[in-house]
Protein backbone atom coordinates (compact mmCIF):
# COMPACT_ATOMS: atom_id res chain seq x y z
CA UNK A 1 0.00 0.00 0.00
CA UNK A 2 1.57 3.41 -1.07
CA UNK A 3 2.41 6.01 1.98
CA UNK A 4 -0.74 7.89 1.01
CA UNK A 5 -3.38 5.10 1.01
CA UNK A 6 -2.21 4.62 4.03
CA UNK A 7 -2.52 7.47 5.95
CA UNK A 8 -5.91 7.81 4.34
CA UNK A 9 -6.99 4.38 5.57
CA UNK A 10 -5.63 4.82 8.33
CA UNK A 11 -6.84 8.13 9.47
CA UNK A 12 -10.18 7.11 8.13
CA UNK A 13 -9.92 4.26 10.86
CA UNK A 14 -9.16 6.98 13.45
CA UNK A 15 -11.78 9.26 12.43
CA UNK A 16 -14.24 6.68 12.46
CA UNK A 17 -12.92 5.59 16.23
CA UNK A 18 -13.32 9.10 17.26
CA UNK A 19 -16.78 9.63 16.10
CA UNK A 20 -18.07 6.50 17.86
CA UNK A 21 -16.50 8.04 21.16
CA UNK A 22 -18.37 11.19 20.13
CA UNK A 23 -21.67 9.83 19.69
CA UNK A 24 -21.24 7.64 22.38
CA UNK A 25 -20.69 9.78 24.87
CA UNK A 26 -21.73 12.84 23.28
CA UNK A 27 -22.30 15.15 26.74
CA UNK A 28 -18.72 17.14 26.47
CA UNK A 29 -20.10 18.25 23.24
CA UNK A 30 -23.46 19.15 24.34
CA UNK A 31 -22.15 20.80 27.65
CA UNK A 32 -19.40 23.20 25.45
CA UNK A 33 -22.84 23.69 23.17
CA UNK A 34 -24.55 25.13 26.07
CA UNK A 35 -22.03 28.24 26.84
CA UNK A 36 -22.95 30.18 23.36
CA UNK A 37 -26.48 29.18 23.14
CA UNK A 38 -26.71 30.34 26.88
CA UNK A 39 -24.95 33.50 26.16
CA UNK A 40 -27.13 33.79 23.16
CA UNK A 41 -30.24 34.05 24.65
CA UNK A 42 -28.80 36.01 27.66
CA UNK A 43 -27.33 38.49 25.39
CA UNK A 44 -30.63 39.07 23.48
CA UNK A 45 -33.41 38.85 25.66
CA UNK A 46 -31.39 39.84 29.21
CA UNK A 47 -28.65 42.43 28.33
CA UNK A 48 -30.68 42.69 24.44
CA UNK A 49 -32.35 46.33 25.08
CA UNK A 50 -29.17 47.98 26.83
CA UNK A 51 -26.50 46.05 23.82
CA UNK A 52 -29.11 47.09 21.23
CA UNK A 53 -28.58 50.91 22.84
CA UNK A 54 -24.56 50.24 22.43
CA UNK A 55 -24.09 49.53 19.24
CA UNK A 56 -26.05 52.55 18.00
CA UNK A 57 -29.34 52.26 18.23
CA UNK A 58 -31.86 49.83 16.63
CA UNK A 59 -34.08 47.44 18.72
CA UNK A 60 -33.66 44.04 19.62
CA UNK A 61 -33.58 42.24 15.96
CA UNK A 62 -30.53 44.48 15.16
CA UNK A 63 -28.67 42.93 18.25
CA UNK A 64 -29.68 39.68 16.83
CA UNK A 65 -28.15 40.49 13.59
CA UNK A 66 -25.42 41.69 15.19
CA UNK A 67 -24.43 38.99 18.00
CA UNK A 68 -25.05 35.71 16.04
CA UNK A 69 -22.26 35.70 13.44
CA UNK A 70 -20.08 36.22 17.04
CA UNK A 71 -21.23 33.21 18.49
CA UNK A 72 -20.90 31.31 15.72
CA UNK A 73 -17.26 31.76 15.89
CA UNK A 74 -17.06 31.11 19.48
CA UNK A 75 -19.53 27.78 19.01
CA UNK A 76 -15.88 26.90 17.55
CA UNK A 77 -13.40 28.17 20.32
CA UNK A 78 -16.16 26.49 23.05
CA UNK A 79 -15.67 23.13 21.03
CA UNK A 80 -12.29 22.85 20.31
CA UNK A 81 -11.64 23.44 23.94
CA UNK A 82 -13.67 19.55 23.72
CA UNK A 83 -10.67 18.94 21.08
CA UNK A 84 -8.29 19.75 23.54
CA UNK A 85 -9.72 17.74 26.50
CA UNK A 86 -10.55 14.76 24.77
CA UNK A 87 -6.72 14.53 23.47
CA UNK A 88 -5.69 15.22 26.61
CA UNK A 89 -7.84 12.08 27.85
CA UNK A 90 -6.86 9.86 24.77
CA UNK A 91 -3.28 10.31 25.61
CA UNK A 92 -3.22 8.95 29.09
CA UNK A 93 -5.13 5.91 27.72
CA UNK A 94 -2.64 3.12 26.88
CA UNK A 95 -4.17 2.64 23.33
CA UNK A 96 -2.08 5.44 22.10
CA UNK A 97 1.22 3.14 23.32
CA UNK A 98 -0.80 0.50 21.18
CA UNK A 99 -0.95 3.03 18.35
CA UNK A 100 2.98 3.91 18.82
CA UNK A 101 3.93 0.56 18.34
CA UNK A 102 1.54 -0.90 15.61
CA UNK A 103 2.89 -0.20 11.81
CA UNK A 104 0.45 2.14 11.15
CA UNK A 105 0.55 5.61 9.50
CA UNK A 106 2.25 7.87 12.68
CA UNK A 107 -0.46 10.94 12.03
CA UNK A 108 -3.30 9.11 11.63
CA UNK A 109 -4.15 9.31 14.89
CA UNK A 110 -3.87 12.92 15.23
CA UNK A 111 -5.85 13.53 11.95
CA UNK A 112 -8.87 11.33 13.00
CA UNK A 113 -9.09 13.88 16.33
CA UNK A 114 -8.94 16.82 14.13
CA UNK A 115 -11.41 15.02 11.28
CA UNK A 116 -13.77 14.22 14.03
CA UNK A 117 -13.50 17.67 15.91
CA UNK A 118 -14.26 19.61 13.16
CA UNK A 119 -17.00 17.43 11.89
CA UNK A 120 -18.31 18.09 15.65
CA UNK A 121 -17.61 22.15 16.03
CA UNK A 122 -19.47 22.31 12.24
CA UNK A 123 -22.31 20.52 13.83
CA UNK A 124 -22.85 22.74 16.92
CA UNK A 125 -22.00 25.58 14.88
CA UNK A 126 -25.26 24.52 12.82
CA UNK A 127 -27.34 23.84 15.95
CA UNK A 128 -26.22 27.62 17.46
CA UNK A 129 -27.10 28.82 13.71
CA UNK A 130 -30.45 27.27 14.10
CA UNK A 131 -31.24 28.47 17.67
CA UNK A 132 -30.03 31.94 15.77
CA UNK A 133 -32.50 31.21 13.02
CA UNK A 134 -35.53 30.31 15.55
CA UNK A 135 -34.90 33.65 17.66
CA UNK A 136 -35.03 35.63 14.49
CA UNK A 137 -31.79 36.18 12.76
CA UNK A 138 -31.96 36.20 9.22
CA UNK A 139 -29.29 36.74 6.67
CA UNK A 140 -29.65 39.81 4.27
CA UNK A 141 -29.90 38.30 1.15
CA UNK A 142 -26.95 36.71 1.23
CA UNK A 143 -26.04 34.42 -2.34
CA UNK A 144 -25.31 30.93 -2.62
CA UNK A 145 -21.41 31.92 -3.18
CA UNK A 146 -21.88 34.06 -0.11
CA UNK A 147 -22.96 31.22 1.81
CA UNK A 148 -20.55 29.12 0.67
CA UNK A 149 -17.92 30.94 1.50
CA UNK A 150 -19.32 31.67 4.94
CA UNK A 151 -18.91 27.78 5.42
CA UNK A 152 -15.77 27.77 4.15
CA UNK A 153 -14.73 30.59 6.56
CA UNK A 154 -16.41 28.70 9.37
CA UNK A 155 -14.36 25.30 8.36
CA UNK A 156 -11.21 27.09 7.94
CA UNK A 157 -11.12 28.64 11.01
CA UNK A 158 -12.23 25.43 12.77
CA UNK A 159 -9.71 23.42 11.12
CA UNK A 160 -7.09 26.49 12.46
CA UNK A 161 -8.56 26.18 15.91
CA UNK A 162 -8.79 22.59 16.40
CA UNK A 163 -4.84 22.06 14.91
CA UNK A 164 -3.86 24.53 18.17
CA UNK A 165 -6.72 22.61 20.62
CA UNK A 166 -4.91 18.95 19.74
CA UNK A 167 -1.52 20.71 20.43
CA UNK A 168 -2.68 22.33 23.36
CA UNK A 169 -4.48 18.57 24.48
CA UNK A 170 -1.15 17.17 23.78
CA UNK A 171 1.14 19.40 26.42
CA UNK A 172 -1.54 19.13 29.45
CA UNK A 173 -0.88 15.87 31.34
CA UNK A 174 -4.66 15.51 31.77
CA UNK A 175 -8.13 16.82 31.32
CA UNK A 176 -8.33 19.57 33.96
CA UNK A 177 -5.03 20.60 32.71
CA UNK A 178 -6.30 20.76 28.72
CA UNK A 179 -9.34 22.46 29.46
CA UNK A 180 -7.27 25.53 31.70
CA UNK A 181 -4.61 25.58 28.71
CA UNK A 182 -7.61 25.93 26.27
CA UNK A 183 -9.46 29.29 28.13
CA UNK A 184 -8.23 31.56 25.54
CA UNK A 185 -10.37 29.85 22.69
CA UNK A 186 -13.46 30.75 24.80
CA UNK A 187 -12.13 34.28 26.02
CA UNK A 188 -10.43 35.45 23.20
CA UNK A 189 -14.21 35.91 21.37
CA UNK A 190 -15.23 37.82 24.71
CA UNK A 191 -13.12 40.40 23.98
CA UNK A 192 -13.27 40.27 19.98
CA UNK A 193 -16.32 42.09 17.83
CA UNK A 194 -18.27 39.10 18.85
CA UNK A 195 -21.29 41.05 21.72
CA UNK A 196 -19.82 44.77 21.00
CA UNK A 197 -18.23 46.76 18.13
CA UNK A 198 -14.32 47.58 18.23
CA UNK A 199 -14.41 50.87 18.57
CA UNK A 200 -16.28 51.31 21.24
CA UNK A 201 -14.06 49.97 23.32
CA UNK A 202 -11.06 52.00 25.12
CA UNK A 203 -8.43 53.22 22.45
CA UNK A 204 -5.84 50.99 23.70
CA UNK A 205 -7.40 48.15 23.65
CA UNK A 206 -8.62 48.63 20.22
CA UNK A 207 -5.71 47.25 18.33
CA UNK A 208 -5.45 43.94 20.92
CA UNK A 209 -9.27 43.51 19.63
CA UNK A 210 -9.25 44.15 15.97
CA UNK A 211 -6.30 41.97 15.11
CA UNK A 212 -6.59 39.07 17.63
CA UNK A 213 -8.21 36.18 15.28
CA UNK A 214 -11.74 36.38 16.16
CA UNK A 215 -12.78 39.57 15.08
CA UNK A 216 -11.64 39.86 11.23
CA UNK A 217 -13.16 35.94 11.29
CA UNK A 218 -16.52 37.72 13.25
CA UNK A 219 -16.50 40.89 10.91
CA UNK A 220 -16.35 38.73 7.86
CA UNK A 221 -18.81 36.38 8.48
CA UNK A 222 -20.69 39.31 9.22
CA UNK A 223 -20.44 40.96 5.77
CA UNK A 224 -20.70 37.61 3.79
CA UNK A 225 -24.18 37.13 5.63
CA UNK A 226 -25.23 40.73 6.13
CA UNK A 227 -24.15 42.57 4.19
CA UNK A 228 -21.68 44.92 6.17
CA UNK A 229 -18.21 46.10 5.02
CA UNK A 230 -15.66 42.86 5.42
CA UNK A 231 -12.72 45.74 4.07
CA UNK A 232 -9.47 43.82 4.98
CA UNK A 233 -10.86 41.13 7.23
CA UNK A 234 -11.37 39.36 4.91
CA UNK A 235 -7.66 38.16 4.31
CA UNK A 236 -7.03 39.32 7.32
CA UNK A 237 -9.62 36.26 9.01
CA UNK A 238 -7.65 33.69 5.92
CA UNK A 239 -3.53 34.00 6.95
CA UNK A 240 -4.48 34.15 10.42
CA UNK A 241 -6.40 30.60 9.57
CA UNK A 242 -3.86 29.52 7.26
CA UNK A 243 -1.02 30.43 10.24
CA UNK A 244 -2.72 28.93 13.39
CA UNK A 245 -3.22 25.35 10.52
CA UNK A 246 0.42 25.79 10.11
CA UNK A 247 1.77 26.19 13.45
CA UNK A 248 -0.81 23.84 15.59
CA UNK A 249 0.20 21.09 12.87
CA UNK A 250 3.46 21.55 12.93
CA UNK A 251 3.52 22.07 17.20
CA UNK A 252 1.16 18.60 17.54
CA UNK A 253 2.82 16.73 15.28
CA UNK A 254 6.03 17.65 16.94
CA UNK A 255 4.43 16.89 20.71
CA UNK A 256 3.33 13.73 19.35
CA UNK A 257 6.32 12.49 17.54
CA UNK A 258 8.44 13.14 20.80
CA UNK A 259 9.03 9.65 22.85
CA UNK A 260 6.28 9.78 25.39
CA UNK A 261 7.13 10.20 29.11
CA UNK B 1 19.81 -19.66 8.83
CA UNK B 2 18.05 -18.28 11.15
CA UNK B 3 18.53 -15.01 12.95
CA UNK B 4 16.87 -14.76 16.45
CA UNK B 5 13.80 -12.92 16.97
CA UNK B 6 15.16 -10.18 19.40
CA UNK B 7 19.18 -9.16 19.30
CA UNK B 8 20.46 -6.05 21.41
CA UNK B 9 23.75 -5.34 21.88
CA UNK B 10 24.90 -2.24 24.89
CA UNK B 11 21.50 -1.27 25.18
CA UNK B 12 21.21 1.86 27.19
CA UNK B 13 19.32 4.43 28.61
CA UNK B 14 19.06 7.19 31.08
CA UNK B 15 16.63 10.23 31.92
CA UNK B 16 18.08 12.84 33.20
CA UNK B 17 20.87 12.19 35.53
CA UNK B 18 18.83 8.50 35.87
CA UNK B 19 20.54 6.01 34.14
CA UNK B 20 17.82 3.26 33.60
CA UNK B 21 19.78 0.76 31.39
CA UNK B 22 23.12 0.76 31.44
CA UNK B 23 24.16 -1.54 28.69
CA UNK B 24 22.54 -4.30 28.03
CA UNK B 25 22.98 -7.39 26.25
CA UNK B 26 19.40 -9.64 25.38
CA UNK B 27 19.53 -12.15 22.69
CA UNK B 28 16.08 -14.38 22.09
CA UNK B 29 16.02 -16.87 19.80
CA UNK B 30 12.68 -17.59 17.91
CA UNK B 31 10.17 -19.33 19.60
CA UNK B 32 10.97 -19.40 23.07
CA UNK B 33 9.98 -17.53 25.99
CA UNK B 34 12.63 -15.32 27.32
CA UNK B 35 12.15 -13.97 31.00
CA UNK B 36 13.63 -10.48 32.19
CA UNK B 37 13.10 -10.36 35.72
CA UNK B 38 13.62 -7.46 38.21
CA UNK B 39 12.85 -5.59 41.27
CA UNK B 40 9.94 -2.97 40.71
CA UNK B 41 12.57 0.04 39.07
CA UNK B 42 15.05 -1.80 37.46
CA UNK B 43 14.65 -0.69 34.58
CA UNK B 44 11.88 -3.47 33.06
CA UNK B 45 9.43 -1.63 31.30
CA UNK B 46 12.04 0.82 29.39
CA UNK B 47 13.76 -2.33 28.37
CA UNK B 48 10.71 -3.56 26.71
CA UNK B 49 9.35 0.21 25.60
CA UNK B 50 12.73 0.51 23.54
CA UNK B 51 12.57 -3.12 21.94
CA UNK B 52 8.97 -2.05 20.98
CA UNK B 53 9.74 1.05 19.17
CA UNK B 54 7.92 3.12 21.85
CA UNK B 55 11.27 5.11 23.39
CA UNK B 56 14.45 5.64 21.36
CA UNK B 57 17.37 4.11 23.30
CA UNK B 58 19.98 6.37 23.95
CA UNK B 59 22.89 4.17 22.95
CA UNK B 60 22.72 -0.28 21.15
CA UNK B 61 22.62 -2.15 18.21
CA UNK B 62 18.89 -3.24 18.60
CA UNK B 63 17.41 -5.96 16.04
CA UNK B 64 14.10 -7.64 16.22
CA UNK B 65 12.96 -9.99 14.19
CA UNK B 66 15.59 -9.32 11.59
CA UNK B 67 15.00 -5.42 11.43
CA UNK B 68 17.12 -2.73 12.71
CA UNK B 69 15.06 -0.84 15.14
CA UNK B 70 16.97 2.68 14.73
CA UNK B 71 16.72 2.78 10.64
CA UNK B 72 13.66 0.84 9.88
CA UNK B 73 11.42 1.18 13.05
CA UNK B 74 7.99 0.24 10.81
CA UNK B 75 9.05 -3.15 9.94
CA UNK B 76 9.77 -3.92 13.39
CA UNK B 77 6.10 -2.59 14.47
CA UNK B 78 4.45 -4.98 11.40
CA UNK B 79 6.58 -8.14 13.44
CA UNK B 80 5.90 -7.79 16.26
CA UNK B 81 2.77 -7.32 19.32
CA UNK B 82 2.74 -5.51 22.44
CA UNK B 83 0.57 -5.56 25.81
CA UNK B 84 1.89 -3.02 27.84
CA UNK B 85 2.05 -3.53 31.31
CA UNK B 86 -0.79 -0.51 31.63
CA UNK B 87 -4.43 -2.33 29.74
CA UNK B 88 -4.05 -0.78 26.26
CA UNK B 89 -7.68 -1.06 25.38
CA UNK B 90 -9.99 1.26 24.19
CA UNK B 91 -11.94 1.57 27.41
CA UNK B 92 -15.25 4.18 25.83
CA UNK B 93 -15.82 1.66 22.97
CA UNK B 94 -17.36 -2.50 23.33
CA UNK B 95 -14.33 -5.36 23.65
CA UNK B 96 -15.85 -5.96 19.67
CA UNK B 97 -14.99 -2.44 18.76
CA UNK B 98 -11.69 -3.30 19.67
CA UNK B 99 -10.89 -5.79 18.04
CA UNK B 100 -12.53 -4.44 14.74
CA UNK B 101 -10.39 -1.37 15.04
CA UNK B 102 -7.18 -3.64 15.52
CA UNK B 103 -8.82 -5.59 12.35
CA UNK B 104 -9.04 -2.12 10.61
CA UNK B 105 -5.64 -0.94 11.54
CA UNK B 106 -3.51 -4.60 10.31
CA UNK B 107 -5.85 -3.66 7.00
CA UNK B 108 -8.08 -7.13 6.97
CA UNK B 109 -11.19 -6.85 4.78
CA UNK B 110 -13.92 -6.49 6.77
CA UNK B 111 -15.09 -9.82 6.60
CA UNK B 112 -11.29 -10.94 7.04
CA UNK B 113 -11.66 -8.86 10.43
CA UNK B 114 -15.11 -10.35 11.81
CA UNK B 115 -13.79 -13.76 11.45
CA UNK B 116 -10.43 -13.09 13.40
CA UNK B 117 -12.42 -10.69 16.08
CA UNK B 118 -15.16 -13.40 16.77
CA UNK B 119 -12.26 -16.25 16.95
CA UNK B 120 -10.21 -14.61 19.20
CA UNK B 121 -13.30 -13.29 21.13
CA UNK B 122 -14.29 -16.65 21.92
CA UNK B 123 -10.89 -17.88 21.94
CA UNK B 124 -10.27 -15.68 24.99
CA UNK B 125 -13.83 -16.20 26.68
CA UNK B 126 -14.99 -12.50 25.80
CA UNK B 127 -17.71 -13.48 23.87
CA UNK B 128 -20.34 -12.71 26.16
CA UNK B 129 -18.95 -9.61 27.16
CA UNK B 130 -18.28 -8.66 23.54
CA UNK B 131 -20.39 -5.74 23.24
CA UNK B 132 -20.34 -4.32 26.70
CA UNK B 133 -17.55 -1.41 26.95
CA UNK B 134 -14.61 -2.40 28.06
CA UNK B 135 -14.42 0.18 30.96
CA UNK B 136 -16.57 -1.99 32.15
CA UNK B 137 -14.69 -4.92 32.21
CA UNK B 138 -12.52 -6.89 35.11
CA UNK B 139 -8.95 -6.29 35.31
CA UNK B 140 -8.69 -10.07 34.02
CA UNK B 141 -10.71 -9.60 31.44
CA UNK B 142 -9.03 -6.58 29.99
CA UNK B 143 -5.72 -8.45 30.61
CA UNK B 144 -7.26 -10.78 28.15
CA UNK B 145 -8.99 -8.29 25.47
CA UNK B 146 -5.47 -6.94 25.52
CA UNK B 147 -3.37 -9.45 24.48
CA UNK B 148 -6.42 -10.55 22.00
CA UNK B 149 -6.13 -7.18 20.53
CA UNK B 150 -2.24 -7.89 20.05
CA UNK B 151 -3.04 -10.97 18.31
CA UNK B 152 -4.57 -9.27 15.50
CA UNK B 153 -2.35 -8.48 13.41
CA UNK B 154 -0.78 -12.54 13.60
CA UNK B 155 2.70 -10.95 15.39
CA UNK B 156 5.68 -12.93 15.63
CA UNK B 157 6.98 -11.81 18.20
CA UNK B 158 5.31 -10.69 21.60
CA UNK B 159 6.12 -8.28 24.13
CA UNK B 160 4.43 -9.03 27.40
CA UNK B 161 5.18 -6.47 29.86
CA UNK B 162 4.43 -7.80 33.37
CA UNK B 163 0.92 -9.61 32.05
CA UNK B 164 -0.15 -10.98 35.59
CA UNK B 165 0.50 -8.36 37.89
CA UNK B 166 -2.76 -7.59 39.30
CA UNK B 167 -4.60 -10.88 38.59
CA UNK B 168 -5.74 -12.68 40.52
CA UNK B 169 -4.22 -16.76 41.12
CA UNK B 170 -7.10 -17.83 38.75
CA UNK B 171 -6.42 -15.54 36.13
CA UNK B 172 -3.09 -16.17 35.90
CA UNK B 173 -2.78 -19.58 35.75
CA UNK B 174 -5.15 -18.69 32.23
CA UNK B 175 -2.42 -16.02 31.48
CA UNK B 176 0.18 -18.91 31.69
CA UNK B 177 -1.92 -21.16 29.88
CA UNK B 178 -2.28 -18.55 26.59
CA UNK B 179 1.58 -17.66 26.56
CA UNK B 180 2.81 -21.77 26.56
CA UNK B 181 -0.49 -21.63 23.79
CA UNK B 182 1.27 -19.03 21.93
CA UNK B 183 4.77 -20.47 21.97
CA UNK B 184 3.50 -23.78 20.82
CA UNK B 185 2.19 -21.61 18.11
CA UNK B 186 6.12 -20.93 17.13
CA UNK B 187 5.90 -17.52 18.44
CA UNK B 188 8.18 -15.49 20.45
CA UNK B 189 7.57 -14.09 23.92
CA UNK B 190 9.21 -11.70 25.43
CA UNK B 191 7.85 -11.49 29.13
CA UNK B 192 9.03 -9.36 31.96
CA UNK B 193 8.06 -9.71 35.70
CA UNK B 194 8.53 -9.69 38.94
CA UNK B 195 7.36 -13.11 39.66
CA UNK B 196 10.15 -15.68 40.07
CA UNK B 197 7.65 -18.10 40.32
CA UNK B 198 5.76 -16.81 36.67
CA UNK B 199 9.47 -17.17 35.22
CA UNK B 200 10.51 -20.21 36.35
CA UNK B 201 7.00 -21.70 35.39
CA UNK B 202 7.23 -20.12 31.61
CA UNK B 203 10.85 -19.05 30.44
CA UNK B 204 13.07 -21.00 28.31
CA UNK B 205 15.52 -18.54 29.64
CA UNK B 206 15.82 -15.65 32.37
CA UNK B 207 18.04 -12.94 32.92
CA UNK B 208 18.03 -10.91 35.84
CA UNK B 209 18.10 -7.14 35.69
CA UNK B 210 19.06 -5.34 38.22
CA UNK B 211 20.90 -1.54 38.04
CA UNK B 212 20.49 -1.39 34.27
CA UNK B 213 22.40 -4.40 34.16
CA UNK B 214 21.95 -8.11 33.58
CA UNK B 215 23.03 -9.27 36.86
CA UNK B 216 22.64 -12.79 35.53
CA UNK B 217 21.02 -15.43 32.70
CA UNK B 218 20.32 -18.65 32.12
CA UNK B 219 17.43 -21.24 32.24
CA UNK B 220 16.12 -21.27 35.45
CA UNK B 221 18.17 -24.34 36.45
CA UNK B 222 21.23 -22.85 35.39
CA UNK B 223 20.54 -19.50 37.99
CA UNK B 224 19.33 -22.03 40.81
CA UNK B 225 22.66 -24.08 40.64
CA UNK B 226 24.77 -20.50 40.14
CA UNK B 227 23.89 -20.19 44.65
CA UNK B 228 24.43 -22.83 47.28
CA UNK B 229 22.63 -25.88 46.84
CA UNK B 230 19.67 -27.12 49.22
CA UNK B 231 19.98 -28.70 52.33
CA UNK B 232 18.89 -29.52 55.80
CA UNK B 233 19.32 -27.45 58.77
CA UNK B 234 19.59 -28.68 62.51
CA UNK B 235 19.71 -26.59 64.73
CA UNK B 236 20.68 -27.12 68.50
CA UNK B 237 20.72 -25.38 71.99
CA UNK B 238 23.18 -27.43 73.46
CA UNK B 239 26.46 -27.25 72.57
CA UNK B 240 28.01 -30.35 73.58
CA UNK B 241 25.21 -32.04 71.47
CA UNK B 242 26.19 -29.89 68.41
CA UNK B 243 30.13 -31.09 68.60
CA UNK B 244 28.35 -34.72 68.21
CA UNK B 245 27.11 -33.74 65.74
CA UNK B 246 29.79 -32.03 63.80
CA UNK B 247 32.27 -34.71 64.20
CA UNK B 248 29.19 -37.27 63.43
CA UNK B 249 28.51 -35.36 59.80
CA UNK B 250 31.29 -34.83 58.34
CA UNK B 251 30.14 -33.57 55.37
CA UNK B 252 28.69 -30.96 56.70
CA UNK B 253 28.95 -27.30 56.94
CA UNK B 254 28.45 -25.66 60.52
CA UNK B 255 28.12 -22.50 62.40
CA UNK B 256 29.65 -22.49 65.69
CA UNK B 257 28.14 -19.14 66.52
CA UNK B 258 24.36 -20.26 66.08
CA UNK B 259 25.05 -23.74 66.12
CA UNK B 260 23.46 -24.84 63.17
CA UNK B 261 24.70 -27.79 61.15
CA UNK B 262 23.57 -28.02 57.00
CA UNK B 263 23.81 -31.23 55.55
CA UNK B 264 23.67 -30.86 51.53
CA UNK B 265 20.38 -32.39 50.57
CA UNK B 266 18.45 -32.27 47.31
CA UNK B 267 15.27 -32.26 50.06
CA UNK B 268 13.70 -35.34 48.47
CA UNK B 269 12.01 -37.98 50.69
CA UNK B 270 14.56 -40.49 50.23
CA UNK B 271 17.32 -38.47 50.60
CA UNK B 272 15.68 -37.06 53.38
CA UNK B 273 15.22 -40.15 54.60
CA UNK B 274 18.79 -41.33 54.72
CA UNK B 275 19.61 -37.72 56.65
CA UNK B 276 17.37 -39.11 58.93
CA UNK B 277 18.57 -42.33 59.40
CA UNK B 278 22.25 -40.80 59.92
CA UNK B 279 21.22 -38.70 63.06
CA UNK B 280 19.43 -41.79 64.35
CA UNK B 281 22.31 -44.11 64.07
CA UNK B 282 24.81 -41.16 65.40
CA UNK B 283 22.12 -40.40 68.30
CA UNK B 284 21.78 -37.10 67.39
CA UNK B 285 18.45 -35.22 68.19
CA UNK B 286 18.13 -31.62 66.65
CA UNK B 287 16.13 -29.07 68.51
CA UNK B 288 14.59 -27.84 64.96
CA UNK B 289 14.85 -29.28 61.76
CA UNK B 290 13.93 -27.73 58.58
CA UNK B 291 14.75 -28.55 54.71
CA UNK B 292 15.71 -25.72 52.51
CA UNK B 293 15.50 -26.24 48.56
CA UNK B 294 16.85 -23.41 46.33
CA UNK B 295 14.54 -21.53 44.40
CA UNK B 296 14.93 -18.57 41.91
CA UNK B 297 14.04 -16.38 45.27
CA UNK B 298 17.65 -17.34 46.75
CA UNK B 299 19.10 -16.59 43.28
CA UNK B 300 17.48 -13.20 42.96
CA UNK B 301 18.17 -12.27 46.45
CA UNK B 302 21.73 -13.37 45.61
CA UNK B 303 21.96 -11.58 42.51
CA UNK B 304 20.19 -8.35 43.37
CA UNK B 305 21.37 -8.28 47.06
CA UNK B 306 19.05 -5.42 48.13
CA UNK B 307 18.87 -3.96 50.79
CA UNK B 308 15.52 -5.17 51.76
CA UNK B 309 16.82 -8.61 52.34
CA UNK B 310 20.80 -8.15 53.54
CA UNK B 311 20.44 -11.67 55.75
CA UNK B 312 19.98 -13.53 53.24
CA UNK B 313 22.45 -12.50 50.81
CA UNK B 314 25.27 -12.52 53.70
CA UNK B 315 24.30 -15.98 54.94
CA UNK B 316 24.58 -17.46 51.32
CA UNK B 317 28.10 -15.84 51.75
CA UNK B 318 28.63 -17.37 54.77
CA UNK B 319 27.30 -20.71 53.76
CA UNK B 320 29.64 -20.31 50.74
CA UNK B 321 32.98 -20.18 52.61
CA UNK B 322 32.17 -22.80 55.35
CA UNK B 323 31.33 -25.02 52.44
CA UNK B 324 34.47 -24.67 50.98
CA UNK B 325 36.99 -25.35 54.36
CA UNK B 326 34.84 -28.84 54.81
CA UNK B 327 34.67 -29.96 51.21
CA UNK B 328 38.46 -29.33 51.74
Amino acid sequence: MSNLALALRDSSTMLRRNLLHARRYPSLTLNLLLTPVMLLLLFVYVFGDAMSAGIGGGDRSDYIAYIVPGLLLMTIGSTTIGTAVSVANDMTEGIIARFRTMAIHRGSVLVGHVVGSVVQSILSVVLVGAVGVAIGFRSADATALEWLAAFGLLVLFTLALTWIAVGMGLVSPNAEAASNNAMPLIFLPLISSAFVPVDSMPGWFQPVAEYQPFTPAIETLRGLLLGTGIGHNGWLAVVWSLALTALGYLWATAKFNNDPK
Amino acid sequence: MTHPAIAAYGLRKSYGDKTVLDGVDLTVPEGTIFSLLGPNGAGKTTAVKILSTLVTADAGDIRVGGHDLATDPQAVRAAIGVTGQFSAVDGLITGEENMLLMADLHHLSRREGRRVATELLERFDLTDAARKPASTYSGGMKRRLDIAMTLVGGPRIIFLDEPTTGLDPRSRHNMWQIIRELVAGGVTVFLTTQYLEEADELADRIAVLHGGRIAAEGTAEELKRMIPGGHVRLRFTDPAVYRTAVSALREAAYDDETLTVQIPSDGSQRDLRSVLDRLDAAGIEADELTVHTPDLDDVFFALTGSAAVPDQADQADRTDQTEETTVR
